[in-house]
């Protein structure tokens, strides 16, 4: 009986899959190339998928920070900017670049665009799917780049690599902090919560579903049934036929979503540092709540943007001081597995 | 002249590096002879071999197909040996290396090594009995079956032909009477002992033996070697570690102050994108590490709690990429913890009192329908842990398993009763770091203090009764791996320094000869209390028997009005 219902549910979720494909491959008309410098990207290159709307002032560091990781080509889709990001973005010798003005939402959250430039051009490699205000670091990273791990994960037969969100913030209200565009942002950005985050295993997709965090302590105390999803699988080796669920929560096939150990052992982890809580925080949230572009269920988020566009301290004496890879290995937020 | 060294280096990939390294060795004066792999396309072979032509000590030699775990490995260091052993005829020892392996020392303090030993080879060697490593989880069947499909590119025809042979009870003989030795196919052999091997008689018989053995280049010169050494020493000088799983670990550059201090002459596999490793070890100058033995024991270490942290996740983590199925984890929690059931109802002050007397850190009932009641009534502790009792309860094993864990280093202690969530008493009792102390019928005592009149209070007495009947089957099942203990209020309350004692025993606080204790709470009247609760027609059997009888009248056990102390009898 159990047996069967996995079957059925196999099944289910292998025709959705290719719904979501065939969305992806209709959505591709929405997009307009502004700078397309595909044809650069060579055999093995490591590729970065990022869709954009309003981001000149995170993309510098954004970039550089992924290049310095060993990231050869960026593929951006920008959401009518306003800012000159679209400018900016289509300057950058490393970046192809798409636009669009369609719904961000009705995109599935810009998923549907990624995935048919995914299709067009991430087949075979390792492909890391990012918003811009995630930066991605991983056990090593400063002496062992993109190449090194991805080389890593092949041998031990992995297509796919886990790295939480880790919200950073500031002390004193985020709205305060100054920050010009290609700053490091953790020089304010520098705090954390180490260890108030909270872990179920989702069967029907096999994923763990990782939430807490500074939100949840701040924003979400009386629902925490709403509090964020944290958990994400950025680095996945390509196949045309993958594409992602919910943001880069979940992944179809299913089996890309087994990121951990079940057997008692710690696999090799990565955090996504999360600069969301840049002073833009208020400004974008007061557009957010009006656009309702962001969340699926928008209405229940109304509170939060409020909350948001109220500029709070997220500091707290528990907060820790961000220092680096290695105390984030400590804390247990992300492991080296046997990566030593 | 004294004997030089030659080397053989097995080339499939990274060129670059490779050439980096063949002319380091070449600038050494050694002769180096490179088997280039057949599946290298041959113009990226010949570009190869034209890069080193300027290089009159570096030749290439006849190219074989080499796949992993087969014999080709070996035909293909056998045919560079013999290009090597005529081509340069002053070659003492000579050392077999891949592209992948790096010199992290002066190639002149190796030489010294090996001219100091002009006999002795220096090749890992031990019979199948002793090595534990077992890819495949083949070990004297390695020798014993036939071997003719490739592991990895035939798994299916590989597995199926090995079931076949075990069940035909199929034992090879080996040749000529050879004892099967195994070691790190990374050797260095003295030319007397690699030309022996090379121009044995039988060699014909030992070849066609081996072309069907498993991973015969782990095992072909380690066991011919027996025969003909002078003086084995049965290491390597490559410094080589593979993961649990059999595969060889990589060096990148943040290993760099570790291999130097290993003293080791080479090491692999280096990434081939450490550039701090192949530009601080190829520019080295010779005279640091002198005649040092090479220690690999710092590198062993690391790797080997690399191995353990892959395989056994730290106690009491449960992180984005470890989350142990039911029954697979090390352990629940991070480090023992106290649940005291009872005795914050009881005893005036006693989480004061704990704290000093075991330094621990004593909370209230964490797991309080309000909120997380923390020490020192603090609303957000250690890893920013929240004493909002919407967010506990959306996942409070994880609540659990996080201030044990964020506190690791300090014993943790908190109340617990029948008011509080019951969803983590399976979870506690089965956890062999909760040390449970249990004072069953304690929920009564608030009651009987609240002034109430029985018959109000009578409803949520029974109900009390009824959680903690619950949690006393858990406590007691055989099924527990907690340390508990239970006794009932009425046995407290007439010895009531026993259970204070085992509760400080537990925790770990050294034996005191004289302790204050906290004082009882004042019961006057609980018996009458109780027995209006009967009256009402409950039935408070969990608090164990009090007299009763009017207040006035009855010799319940009195409580003394100041602390006292207990002396040692």
């Amino acid at each position: 009986m159990e047996t069967a219902r996995e079957l059925w549910l196999a099944y289910r979720l292998r025709w959705k899959r290719r719904r979501l494909l065939a969305r992806a491959v209709r959505k591709r008309r929405q997009l307009r190339a502004v700078a397309d410098r595909t044809g650069a990207i060579q055999p093995g290159d490591i590729l970065a998928f990022v869709a954009v709307r309003n981001e000149a002032l995170q993309l510098p560091h954004f970039l550089d920070h992924h290049r310095g990781l060993g990231v050869d080509h960026f593929l951006v889709v920008d959401n009518d900017s306003d800012d000159g990001t679209r400018a900016w973005l289509a300057d950058q010798a490393d970046v192809s670049l798409w636009r669009t003005g369609h719904s961000y939402k009705r995109a599935r959250f810009g998923v549907d665009w990624l995935t048919w430039l995914q299709i067009r051009h991430g087949h075979g490699h390792w492909c890391l799917t990012l918003d811009a205000d995630e930066i991605l670091i991983y056990p090593h990273h400063e002496t062992r780049p993109l190449p090194a791990l991805t080389e890593r994960l092949d041998r031990e037969g992995r297509e796919s690599f886990g790295a939480m969100m880790l919200d950073m913030y500031p002390q004193g209200p985020p709205g305060a902090q100054p920050y010009a565009a290609g700053d490091d942002p953790f020089e304010t950005l520098a705090w954390f919560d180490a260890g108030n985050h909270f872990i179920e295993v989702q069967p029907r997709l096999r994923n763990l579903w990782v939430r807490g965090g500074v939100r949840a302590r701040v924003f979400f105390a009386d629902r925490p049934r709403r509090a964020p999803t944290l958990n994400k699988i950025p680095l996945v080796r390509w196949n045309r036929r993958y594409v992602y669920n919910t943001s880069t929560h979940q992944i179809l096939p299913r089996r890309l979503n087994a990121v951990y150990d079940a057997e008692g052992g710690e696999s090799l982890s990565g955090v996504l540092l999360h600069t969301k809580f840049l002073n833009t925080i208020v400004a974008r949230s007061r557009e957010e709540k009006t656009r309702r572009e962001h969340f699926e269920v928008a209405d229940s988020y109304q509170a939060y943007y409020d909350a948001l566009m109220a500029d709070p301290d997220l500091w707290c004496p528990a907060s820790t001081r961000y220092t680096g890879w290695r105390q984030l290995e400590a804390l247990g937020l992300m492991s080296r597995g046997g990566w030593v | 002249m004294t004997a030089r060294l030659g080397v053989i280096l097995l080339v499939h990939t990274a060129f670059d590096r490779a050439e980096q390294v063949a002319r380091h060795w070449a600038r050494a004066g050694c002769p180096v002879v490179i088997h280039v792999d057949r599946a290298v396309p041959r113009a990226r072979h010949d570009a190869f071999a034209r890069a080193l032509s300027d290089e009159a000590r570096i030749v290439f030699s006849r190219r074989f197909r080499c796949e992993w775990g087969t014999w080709s490995l070996v035909a293909a260091t056998q045919a560079a040996a013999e290009t090597l052993l005529s081509r340069f005829p002053d070659v003492g020892h000579v050392y077999l290396a891949s592209g992948a392996c790096l010199p992290i020392r002066p190639v002149e303090e190796l030489i010294d090594y090996l001219a100091a030993r002009p006999e002795t080879d220096f090749i890992e060697s031990a019979t199948t009995a002793e090595v534990p490593w077992t890819v495949g989880g083949l070990h004297e069947e390695r020798f014993t079956l036939a071997f003719p499909f490739a592991w990895k590119r035939q798994r299916r025809l590989f597995d199926a032909y090995v079931e076949l042979q075990r069940r035909i009870g199929r034992r090879r003989e080996m040749p000529d009477g050879l004892v099967p030795h195994m070691g790190s196919q990374w050797w260095c052999l003295t030319r007397e002992t690699l030309a022996a091997i090379l121009r044995d008689p039988n060699r014909a018989a030992h070849d066609r033996f081996f072309r069907r053995v498993w991973i015969p280049d782990e095992s072909y010169f380690q066991t011919l070697a027996r025969r003909h050494a002078r003086r084995i020493e049965s290491r390597s000088l490559t410094v080589s570690k593979f993961d649990y799983q059999g595969r060889p670990h990589i060096f990148y550059d943040d290993h760099l102050t570790l291999l130097r201090r290993s003293r080791c002459f080479v090491a692999r596999k280096i990434w081939p994108g450490a550039d701090r490793l192949y530009d601080a070890f190829l520019t080295e100058a010779a005279g640091r590490a002198g005649r040092a033995e090479p220690d690999p024991a710092r590198i062993d270490r690391l790797f080997a709690k690399g191995a353990e942290r892959r395989t056994r996740a730290r106690p009491g983590l449960w992180m984005q990429s470890s989350f142990p199925a039911e029954g697979r984890e090390t352990s629940v929690t991070a480090a023992p913890y106290t649940l005291l059931h009872g005795f914050a109802e009881l005893f005036e002050g006693v989480e004061a009192w704990l704290t000093a007397s075991t330094g621990a850190r004593v909370h209230g009932h964490l797991f309080a329908p309000e909120r997380a009641e923390f020490a020192d009534g603090a609303t957000v502790i250690e890893g920013a842990l929240t004493d909002s009792a919407a967010l506990r309860d959306a996942n409070p094993k994880a609540f659990l398993t996080s201030l044990i864990w964020n506190t690791r280093g300090r014993h943790q202690c908190f109340q617990f009763g029948p008011r509080d969530d019951q969803s983590l008493n399976w979870t506690i009792a089965q956890d062999p770091n909760a040390r449970i102390a249990a004072v069953t019928g304690a929920w009564a005592v608030p009651l009987f203090r609240s002034g109430r009149p029985a018959a109000e209070v009578r409803a949520e007495a029974a109900h009390l009764q009824a959680v903690e009947a619950d949690h006393l089957k858990v406590l007691r099942s055989p099924w527990t791996a907690a340390r508990i203990r239970v006794w009932s209020m009425a046995e407290v309350v007439a010895t009531p320094a026993q259970a204070l004692r085992s509760v400080l025993s537990d925790m770990g606080a050294p034996e005191a000869a004289e302790l204050e204790m906290p004082r009882l709470v004042d019961l006057e009247g609980f018996g009458a209390f109780l027995q209006e609760l009967k009256n009402q027609g409950m039935h408070p059997y969990l608090t164990g028997d009090f007299p009763t009888g009017p207040a006035s009248q009855r010799a319940a056990p009195r409580p003394p009005r100041k602390p006292y102390v207990v002396r040692e009898p």
